[in-house]
Protein backbone atom coordinates (compact mmCIF):
# COMPACT_ATOMS: atom_id res chain seq x y z
CA UNK A 1 0.00 0.00 0.00
CA UNK A 2 1.04 3.63 -0.59
CA UNK A 3 1.68 5.36 2.51
CA UNK A 4 4.31 7.89 1.08
CA UNK A 5 1.73 10.09 3.35
CA UNK A 6 2.08 9.10 6.72
CA UNK A 7 -1.29 9.19 7.47
CA UNK A 8 -2.83 7.58 10.82
CA UNK A 9 -6.45 7.04 10.98
CA UNK A 10 -8.16 9.06 13.09
CA UNK A 11 -8.61 12.28 11.13
CA UNK A 12 -12.02 13.80 11.18
CA UNK A 13 -11.83 16.34 8.07
CA UNK A 14 -10.45 18.12 5.02
CA UNK A 15 -10.06 21.78 4.95
CA UNK A 16 -9.70 23.70 1.57
CA UNK A 17 -8.77 26.77 0.75
CA UNK A 18 -7.70 28.96 -2.60
CA UNK A 19 -9.59 31.40 -5.26
CA UNK A 20 -11.80 31.50 -7.88
CA UNK A 21 -8.79 30.97 -9.88
CA UNK A 22 -7.86 27.21 -8.39
CA UNK A 23 -11.71 26.49 -9.48
CA UNK A 24 -10.41 23.70 -12.31
CA UNK A 25 -7.90 22.13 -9.42
CA UNK A 26 -10.95 21.88 -7.22
CA UNK A 27 -12.76 20.62 -9.60
CA UNK A 28 -10.30 17.67 -10.38
CA UNK A 29 -10.01 16.81 -6.56
CA UNK A 30 -13.86 16.66 -6.21
CA UNK A 31 -14.33 14.41 -9.32
CA UNK A 32 -12.41 12.00 -8.67
CA UNK A 33 -13.36 11.36 -4.73
CA UNK A 34 -13.34 7.70 -3.89
CA UNK A 35 -17.39 7.60 -3.38
CA UNK A 36 -16.49 5.70 -0.11
CA UNK A 37 -14.78 8.67 0.92
CA UNK A 38 -15.01 9.17 4.71
CA UNK A 39 -14.00 12.78 5.71
CA UNK A 40 -16.03 15.82 5.54
CA UNK A 41 -14.59 18.97 2.85
CA UNK A 42 -14.90 22.15 3.72
CA UNK A 43 -14.09 24.64 1.35
CA UNK A 44 -13.38 28.34 1.63
CA UNK A 45 -12.80 29.92 -1.88
CA UNK A 46 -11.96 33.41 -2.53
CA UNK A 47 -15.31 34.88 -4.75
CA UNK A 48 -17.36 37.53 -6.20
CA UNK A 49 -18.93 39.17 -3.00
CA UNK A 50 -22.23 39.94 -4.35
CA UNK A 51 -22.96 36.84 -6.49
CA UNK A 52 -24.82 34.50 -4.39
CA UNK A 53 -25.80 32.07 -7.10
CA UNK A 54 -23.72 29.31 -9.65
CA UNK A 55 -20.59 28.69 -7.57
CA UNK A 56 -21.88 25.84 -5.72
CA UNK A 57 -24.04 24.75 -8.50
CA UNK A 58 -20.76 24.94 -11.01
CA UNK A 59 -18.42 22.61 -8.53
CA UNK A 60 -21.32 20.06 -8.18
CA UNK A 61 -21.46 19.46 -11.73
CA UNK A 62 -18.34 17.67 -11.88
CA UNK A 63 -18.21 16.54 -7.80
CA UNK A 64 -18.56 13.06 -6.72
CA UNK A 65 -20.90 14.28 -3.91
CA UNK A 66 -23.07 17.11 -3.83
CA UNK A 67 -21.10 20.92 -2.83
CA UNK A 68 -23.52 22.38 -0.67
CA UNK A 69 -23.59 25.80 1.24
CA UNK A 70 -24.59 25.19 4.69
CA UNK A 71 -26.68 26.90 6.95
CA UNK A 72 -25.64 28.81 10.12
CA UNK A 73 -25.53 26.27 12.70
CA UNK A 74 -25.65 23.33 10.52
CA UNK A 75 -24.07 20.51 11.56
CA UNK A 76 -20.86 18.76 10.03
CA UNK A 77 -21.92 15.56 8.32
CA UNK A 78 -19.59 12.56 6.86
CA UNK A 79 -19.80 12.69 3.16
CA UNK A 80 -20.42 16.73 3.32
CA UNK A 81 -18.56 18.57 0.92
CA UNK A 82 -19.27 22.21 2.18
CA UNK A 83 -18.59 25.83 0.46
CA UNK A 84 -18.38 29.10 2.63
CA UNK A 85 -21.10 31.13 0.99
CA UNK A 86 -20.67 34.10 -0.77
CA UNK A 87 -20.50 37.85 2.04
CA UNK A 88 -19.90 35.40 5.02
CA UNK A 89 -17.00 34.53 7.12
CA UNK A 90 -18.00 30.49 7.64
CA UNK A 91 -16.42 29.41 11.17
CA UNK A 92 -16.47 26.15 12.80
CA UNK A 93 -17.49 25.69 16.29
CA UNK A 94 -16.90 23.04 19.24
CA UNK A 95 -19.50 20.53 18.88
CA UNK A 96 -18.83 20.30 14.73
CA UNK A 97 -21.11 22.91 13.15
CA UNK A 98 -20.91 25.82 11.31
CA UNK A 99 -21.04 29.30 12.32
CA UNK A 100 -21.60 32.44 9.65
CA UNK A 101 -20.68 35.68 10.64
CA UNK A 102 -20.49 39.27 8.81
CA UNK A 103 -17.40 40.84 10.62
CA UNK A 104 -15.33 43.01 8.80
CA UNK A 105 -13.40 41.66 5.93
CA UNK A 106 -9.85 39.76 7.00
CA UNK A 107 -7.39 40.00 4.38
CA UNK A 108 -9.54 42.07 1.94
CA UNK A 109 -11.96 38.49 1.63
CA UNK A 110 -15.54 37.18 2.87
CA UNK A 111 -15.31 34.40 3.48
CA UNK A 112 -11.31 34.41 4.72
CA UNK A 113 -9.89 31.44 4.75
CA UNK A 114 -7.77 32.26 7.55
CA UNK A 115 -10.77 32.08 9.73
CA UNK A 116 -12.44 29.03 8.18
CA UNK A 117 -8.79 26.99 8.52
CA UNK A 118 -8.40 28.85 12.05
CA UNK A 119 -11.54 27.87 13.46
CA UNK A 120 -11.62 24.27 11.97
CA UNK A 121 -7.66 23.77 13.34
CA UNK A 122 -8.87 24.99 17.25
CA UNK A 123 -12.07 22.38 17.21
CA UNK A 124 -10.16 19.36 14.77
CA UNK A 125 -6.62 19.87 16.15
CA UNK A 126 -4.09 17.25 15.11
CA UNK A 127 -7.33 15.22 13.06
CA UNK A 128 -7.30 18.31 10.58
CA UNK A 129 -5.88 17.85 7.18
CA UNK A 130 -5.13 21.35 5.50
CA UNK A 131 -4.78 22.05 1.86
CA UNK A 132 -4.10 25.46 0.22
CA UNK A 133 -4.47 25.86 -3.47
CA UNK A 134 -3.35 28.86 -6.16
CA UNK A 135 -4.59 32.25 -5.09
CA UNK A 136 -3.96 35.63 -5.25
CA UNK A 137 -3.42 37.08 -1.95
CA UNK A 138 -1.63 36.08 1.90
CA UNK A 139 -5.33 34.89 3.02
CA UNK A 140 -4.84 30.94 4.35
CA UNK A 141 -1.27 31.41 5.40
CA UNK A 142 -1.93 32.09 8.96
CA UNK A 143 -4.78 29.57 8.71
CA UNK A 144 -2.25 26.68 7.39
CA UNK A 145 0.27 27.68 10.55
CA UNK A 146 -2.57 27.03 12.74
CA UNK A 147 -3.70 24.12 11.76
CA UNK A 148 0.40 22.55 11.45
CA UNK A 149 0.96 24.72 15.17
CA UNK A 150 -2.17 22.05 16.53
CA UNK A 151 -0.78 19.07 15.08
CA UNK A 152 -2.60 18.86 11.51
CA UNK A 153 -1.55 17.49 8.23
CA UNK A 154 -0.72 20.75 5.98
CA UNK A 155 -0.46 20.27 2.07
CA UNK A 156 -0.14 23.34 -0.33
CA UNK A 157 -0.02 23.20 -4.05
CA UNK A 158 3.41 23.52 -5.89
CA UNK A 159 3.78 26.91 -6.40
CA UNK A 160 5.11 26.64 -9.98
CA UNK A 161 1.90 24.56 -10.81
CA UNK A 162 -0.50 27.67 -9.73
CA UNK A 163 -1.74 30.41 -11.60
CA UNK A 164 -1.14 32.42 -8.87
CA UNK A 165 1.50 31.42 -5.97
CA UNK A 166 0.75 33.97 -3.40
CA UNK A 167 -1.81 32.12 -1.59
CA UNK A 168 0.68 28.84 -1.10
CA UNK A 169 3.91 30.94 -1.10
CA UNK A 170 2.82 32.46 2.27
CA UNK A 171 1.82 29.45 4.10
CA UNK A 172 5.39 28.07 3.32
CA UNK A 173 7.28 31.54 4.77
CA UNK A 174 4.66 30.92 7.89
CA UNK A 175 5.53 27.26 8.59
CA UNK A 176 6.88 24.36 8.27
CA UNK A 177 4.08 22.46 5.38
CA UNK A 178 4.01 18.86 5.43
CA UNK A 179 3.71 18.32 1.84
CA UNK A 180 4.27 20.51 -1.44
CA UNK A 181 1.82 18.75 -4.03
CA UNK A 182 0.73 19.16 -7.50
CA UNK A 183 -3.38 18.99 -7.98
CA UNK A 184 -2.90 15.02 -9.31
CA UNK A 185 -0.75 14.28 -6.11
CA UNK A 186 -3.44 15.54 -3.90
CA UNK A 187 -5.49 13.52 -5.36
CA UNK A 188 -3.98 10.89 -4.76
CA UNK A 189 -3.47 11.69 -1.07
CA UNK A 190 -7.94 11.55 -1.31
CA UNK A 191 -7.59 8.23 -2.39
CA UNK A 192 -5.06 7.81 0.16
CA UNK A 193 -7.41 8.76 3.00
CA UNK A 194 -10.50 6.99 1.76
CA UNK A 195 -7.90 3.82 2.35
CA UNK A 196 -6.74 4.73 5.42
CA UNK A 197 -9.24 6.61 7.16
CA UNK A 198 -12.46 4.00 7.38
CA UNK B 1 -5.81 35.14 15.52
CA UNK B 2 -2.58 34.54 16.71
CA UNK B 3 -3.13 35.05 20.19
CA UNK B 4 -5.73 32.69 21.50
CA UNK B 5 -8.08 33.37 24.75
CA UNK B 6 -9.29 30.08 27.10
CA UNK B 7 -13.01 29.49 27.19
CA UNK B 8 -12.46 30.02 30.91
CA UNK B 9 -11.41 33.70 30.06
CA UNK B 10 -14.55 33.78 28.14
CA UNK B 11 -16.56 32.75 30.68
CA UNK B 12 -14.96 35.23 33.07
CA UNK B 13 -15.58 37.83 31.22
CA UNK B 14 -19.66 37.10 30.10
CA UNK B 15 -19.91 36.09 33.82
CA UNK B 16 -18.74 39.79 34.85
CA UNK B 17 -20.73 41.95 31.88
CA UNK B 18 -24.03 39.87 32.81
CA UNK B 19 -23.43 40.31 36.56
CA UNK B 20 -22.68 43.83 36.79
CA UNK B 21 -24.32 45.39 33.42
CA UNK B 22 -27.10 42.92 33.00
CA UNK B 23 -26.08 42.07 29.02
CA UNK B 24 -26.06 38.54 28.51
CA UNK B 25 -23.53 37.26 26.46
CA UNK B 26 -23.69 33.71 27.79
CA UNK B 27 -25.12 32.13 24.46
CA UNK B 28 -23.59 33.89 22.29
CA UNK B 29 -21.70 31.70 19.08
CA UNK B 30 -17.93 31.15 20.77
CA UNK B 31 -15.78 31.66 17.60
CA UNK B 32 -17.40 35.09 16.64
CA UNK B 33 -17.69 35.97 20.36
CA UNK B 34 -13.76 35.01 20.47
CA UNK B 35 -12.66 37.31 17.60
CA UNK B 36 -14.36 40.05 19.12
CA UNK B 37 -12.88 39.44 22.37
CA UNK B 38 -9.30 39.26 20.22
CA UNK B 39 -10.14 42.44 18.46
CA UNK B 40 -11.06 44.78 21.37
CA UNK B 41 -8.10 43.49 23.08
CA UNK B 42 -6.11 44.56 19.87
CA UNK B 43 -7.43 47.82 19.54
CA UNK B 44 -7.22 49.28 23.14
CA UNK B 45 -3.76 47.48 23.61
CA UNK B 46 -5.59 45.63 26.68
CA UNK B 47 -4.79 41.99 27.85
CA UNK B 48 -7.68 39.47 29.03
CA UNK B 49 -6.81 40.37 32.76
CA UNK B 50 -6.36 44.32 31.72
CA UNK B 51 -9.80 44.33 30.06
CA UNK B 52 -11.41 42.25 33.59
CA UNK B 53 -9.86 44.79 35.37
CA UNK B 54 -11.54 47.66 33.25
CA UNK B 55 -15.16 46.46 32.86
CA UNK B 56 -15.11 46.16 37.08
CA UNK B 57 -13.61 49.33 37.55
CA UNK B 58 -14.88 51.94 35.08
CA UNK B 59 -18.82 51.58 34.67
CA UNK B 60 -18.19 54.27 31.69
CA UNK B 61 -16.36 51.60 29.51
CA UNK B 62 -19.32 49.59 29.06
CA UNK B 63 -20.74 51.35 25.77
CA UNK B 64 -17.23 51.84 24.03
CA UNK B 65 -16.86 47.75 24.78
CA UNK B 66 -20.63 47.05 23.69
CA UNK B 67 -20.27 49.20 20.22
CA UNK B 68 -16.57 47.17 19.84
CA UNK B 69 -18.13 43.68 20.52
CA UNK B 70 -21.37 43.63 18.81
CA UNK B 71 -20.53 43.59 14.82
CA UNK B 72 -21.73 46.41 13.10
CA UNK B 73 -20.68 45.60 9.74
CA UNK B 74 -23.93 46.29 6.87
CA UNK B 75 -24.45 47.37 3.62
CA UNK B 76 -27.87 49.09 2.47
CA UNK B 77 -29.68 46.76 0.06
CA UNK B 78 -27.65 44.08 1.25
CA UNK B 79 -28.88 40.97 -1.25
CA UNK B 80 -30.87 43.42 -3.60
CA UNK B 81 -33.13 40.50 -4.65
CA UNK B 82 -34.47 40.23 -1.13
CA UNK B 83 -35.55 43.96 -1.65
CA UNK B 84 -36.63 43.16 -5.13
CA UNK B 85 -39.27 40.54 -3.06
CA UNK B 86 -40.17 42.72 -0.10
CA UNK B 87 -41.04 45.68 -2.59
CA UNK B 88 -42.93 43.34 -5.50
CA UNK B 89 -44.19 40.44 -3.00
CA UNK B 90 -44.08 41.15 0.67
CA UNK B 91 -45.34 44.19 1.20
CA UNK B 92 -47.90 44.21 -1.41
CA UNK B 93 -49.27 40.87 0.21
CA UNK B 94 -49.35 42.76 3.63
CA UNK B 95 -51.36 46.09 2.29
CA UNK B 96 -54.04 44.08 1.24
CA UNK B 97 -55.33 43.96 4.54
CA UNK B 98 -53.91 46.89 6.05
CA UNK B 99 -53.78 49.92 4.69
CA UNK B 100 -51.33 51.21 7.33
CA UNK B 101 -48.81 48.44 9.27
CA UNK B 102 -45.85 48.65 11.36
CA UNK B 103 -42.28 46.87 10.95
CA UNK B 104 -39.63 45.66 13.26
CA UNK B 105 -36.15 46.26 12.77
CA UNK B 106 -34.82 44.13 15.02
CA UNK B 107 -30.76 44.29 15.95
CA UNK B 108 -30.71 47.79 13.16
CA UNK B 109 -26.89 48.47 14.07
CA UNK B 110 -25.91 51.81 11.86
CA UNK B 111 -29.22 52.05 10.64
CA UNK B 112 -28.59 50.87 6.73
CA UNK B 113 -31.16 48.44 6.52
CA UNK B 114 -33.57 50.79 8.26
CA UNK B 115 -32.69 53.58 5.89
CA UNK B 116 -32.67 50.66 2.91
CA UNK B 117 -36.54 50.15 3.90
CA UNK B 118 -37.77 54.01 4.22
CA UNK B 119 -36.28 54.81 0.77
CA UNK B 120 -38.26 51.07 -0.84
CA UNK B 121 -41.81 52.51 0.96
CA UNK B 122 -40.93 56.10 0.09
CA UNK B 123 -41.01 54.89 -3.78
CA UNK B 124 -43.87 53.16 -3.33
CA UNK B 125 -45.50 55.72 -2.16
CA UNK B 126 -46.51 54.23 1.60
CA UNK B 127 -43.92 55.94 3.57
CA UNK B 128 -46.49 57.87 5.64
CA UNK B 129 -48.47 54.78 6.31
CA UNK B 130 -45.68 52.50 7.96
CA UNK B 131 -44.47 53.04 11.55
CA UNK B 132 -40.83 51.60 12.08
CA UNK B 133 -38.79 50.72 15.29
CA UNK B 134 -35.55 50.12 15.15
CA UNK B 135 -33.81 48.71 17.61
CA UNK B 136 -30.47 47.79 19.35
CA UNK B 137 -28.59 47.37 22.66
CA UNK B 138 -25.63 49.30 21.61
CA UNK B 139 -26.39 52.73 22.18
CA UNK B 140 -23.61 54.46 20.24
CA UNK B 141 -24.77 52.75 17.27
CA UNK B 142 -28.36 53.83 17.24
CA UNK B 143 -26.76 57.54 17.78
CA UNK B 144 -24.70 56.92 13.92
CA UNK B 145 -27.83 55.12 12.94
CA UNK B 146 -30.42 58.41 13.68
CA UNK B 147 -27.81 61.03 12.23
CA UNK B 148 -28.67 59.16 8.82
CA UNK B 149 -24.62 60.09 7.72
CA UNK B 150 -22.18 57.37 6.95
CA UNK B 151 -18.41 57.58 5.09
CA UNK B 152 -18.88 58.86 1.17
CA UNK B 153 -16.62 55.77 0.19
CA UNK B 154 -19.52 53.53 1.89
CA UNK B 155 -21.50 54.86 -1.06
CA UNK B 156 -20.15 53.02 -4.13
CA UNK B 157 -21.37 49.89 -2.53
CA UNK B 158 -24.92 51.32 -1.55
CA UNK B 159 -24.98 52.42 -4.80
CA UNK B 160 -24.46 49.23 -6.70
CA UNK B 161 -26.73 47.32 -4.76
CA UNK B 162 -29.60 50.03 -5.16
CA UNK B 163 -29.02 49.61 -8.92
CA UNK B 164 -29.63 45.36 -8.46
CA UNK B 165 -32.68 46.20 -6.49
CA UNK B 166 -33.87 48.39 -9.33
CA UNK B 167 -34.74 51.12 -7.55
CA UNK B 168 -36.62 54.43 -9.17
CA UNK B 169 -34.35 57.03 -8.85
CA UNK B 170 -30.42 57.13 -8.07
CA UNK B 171 -29.76 56.78 -4.57
CA UNK B 172 -27.63 60.21 -4.88
CA UNK B 173 -30.85 61.92 -4.89
CA UNK B 174 -31.45 60.71 -1.17
CA UNK B 175 -28.52 62.09 0.12
CA UNK B 176 -25.68 65.00 0.11
CA UNK B 177 -21.83 64.46 0.43
CA UNK B 178 -20.07 67.31 2.44
CA UNK B 179 -15.87 66.66 3.43
CA UNK B 180 -16.34 62.72 2.97
CA UNK B 181 -19.22 62.08 4.62
CA UNK B 182 -22.97 61.48 3.22
CA UNK B 183 -26.54 62.57 4.95
CA UNK B 184 -29.25 61.49 4.21
CA UNK B 185 -32.74 63.66 3.59
CA UNK B 186 -34.45 63.32 7.74
CA UNK B 187 -37.79 63.01 5.99
CA UNK B 188 -37.22 59.46 5.38
CA UNK B 189 -37.11 59.05 9.21
CA UNK B 190 -40.08 60.42 10.22
CA UNK B 191 -42.13 57.73 11.04
CA UNK B 192 -38.74 56.00 12.23
CA UNK B 193 -38.68 55.18 16.08
CA UNK B 194 -35.03 54.81 17.45
CA UNK B 195 -35.06 52.81 20.42
CA UNK B 196 -32.79 50.84 22.68
CA UNK B 197 -33.32 47.25 23.29
CA UNK B 198 -31.43 43.75 23.85
CA UNK B 199 -33.19 40.53 21.83
CA UNK B 200 -31.57 38.42 24.89
CA UNK B 201 -33.38 39.89 27.82
CA UNK B 202 -35.46 42.48 26.50
CA UNK B 203 -39.26 42.75 26.36
CA UNK B 204 -41.78 42.01 24.06
CA UNK B 205 -42.81 45.96 23.39
CA UNK B 206 -45.32 45.86 20.25
CA UNK B 207 -46.87 43.86 17.94
CA UNK B 208 -45.95 43.93 14.08
CA UNK B 209 -46.95 43.05 10.51
CA UNK B 210 -43.10 42.51 9.23
CA UNK B 211 -39.86 41.70 11.60
CA UNK B 212 -36.76 42.11 9.63
CA UNK B 213 -33.80 40.09 11.78
CA UNK B 214 -31.38 39.85 9.36
CA UNK B 215 -27.63 38.41 9.91
CA UNK B 216 -28.21 39.18 14.06
CA UNK B 217 -29.52 35.55 15.26
CA UNK B 218 -26.02 33.94 13.33
CA UNK B 219 -24.05 35.77 16.11
CA UNK B 220 -25.84 33.32 18.98
CA UNK B 221 -25.99 29.83 19.84
CA UNK B 222 -29.10 27.80 19.06
CA UNK B 223 -30.13 27.65 22.42
CA UNK B 224 -30.47 31.31 22.46
CA UNK B 225 -31.78 31.85 18.86
CA UNK B 226 -34.55 29.58 19.94
CA UNK B 227 -35.37 31.84 22.30
CA UNK B 228 -34.92 35.12 19.90
CA UNK B 229 -37.39 33.54 17.79
CA UNK B 230 -39.89 32.52 20.39
CA UNK B 231 -40.03 36.59 20.94
CA UNK B 232 -40.24 37.15 17.12
CA UNK B 233 -43.43 34.81 17.00
CA UNK B 234 -45.06 36.49 19.63
CA UNK B 235 -44.52 39.68 18.13
CA UNK B 236 -46.04 39.29 15.32
CA UNK B 237 -49.59 39.45 14.52
CA UNK B 238 -51.26 36.08 12.90
CA UNK B 239 -49.81 35.94 9.01
CA UNK B 240 -46.92 38.55 9.89
CA UNK B 241 -43.85 38.03 8.04
CA UNK B 242 -40.36 37.66 9.61
CA UNK B 243 -37.50 38.20 7.44
CA UNK B 244 -33.97 36.64 8.51
CA UNK B 245 -30.51 36.41 6.60
CA UNK B 246 -29.98 34.23 3.43
CA UNK B 247 -28.02 31.50 5.51
CA UNK B 248 -30.47 31.74 8.56
CA UNK B 249 -33.05 28.94 9.35
CA UNK B 250 -35.87 28.45 10.92
CA UNK B 251 -35.88 24.37 10.53
CA UNK B 252 -34.49 23.74 13.83
CA UNK B 253 -36.31 25.85 16.38
CA UNK B 254 -39.18 25.05 18.75
CA UNK B 255 -41.87 27.52 16.09
CA UNK B 256 -40.70 26.19 13.32
CA UNK B 257 -44.17 25.00 12.09
CA UNK B 258 -46.01 27.81 13.42
CA UNK B 259 -44.75 29.61 10.34
CA UNK B 260 -45.04 29.12 6.82
CA UNK B 261 -41.87 29.68 4.14
CA UNK B 262 -43.46 32.59 2.10
CA UNK B 263 -40.16 33.13 0.53
CA UNK B 264 -37.45 30.32 0.75
CA UNK B 265 -34.78 32.07 -1.59
CA UNK B 266 -34.65 35.55 0.60
CA UNK B 267 -35.51 33.39 3.84
CA UNK B 268 -39.25 35.30 4.63
CA UNK B 269 -41.75 33.55 6.76
CA UNK B 270 -44.67 33.94 7.39
CA UNK B 271 -46.83 33.29 10.87
CA UNK B 272 -49.61 31.24 10.66
CA UNK B 273 -50.41 29.98 13.92
CA UNK B 274 -50.66 31.69 16.78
Amino acid sequence: MNTRFNLNNSYKAVVIGGSAGSFQGITKILSQLPKTFPLPIIMCLHRLKHVRNGFVEALSIKSVFPVTEPYDKEQIKKGGVYLAPSNYHMSIELGNYFAMSTEEMVNNSRPAIDITLGTAAYVFREKLIGILLSGANRDGGLGMKLIKDRGGLTVVQEPTECMIDTMPKAALSLTKIDHVLRVDEIVSLMKEIDKQCK
Amino acid sequence: MVQDIDIADLKRITELIHSKYGYDFRNYAMSSFKRRILRIIELKSLTIDTLVKRLNDSPSFINEFLDELTVNVTEMFRDPSFWRIMRDEIIPGILLNHKSFNIWHAGCSSGEEVLSMAILLKEMGIHNDVSLYATDLDVNVLERAKSASYPAKNMDLNEKNYIRFEGKWSLRDYYKEENGRVTFDKNLFNNVTFRKHDLVTGDIFNKFDLILCRNVMIYFNQTLQNEVLKKFHESLFKYGYLAIGSKESLIWCDVANRFLVANNEEKVYKKIKD
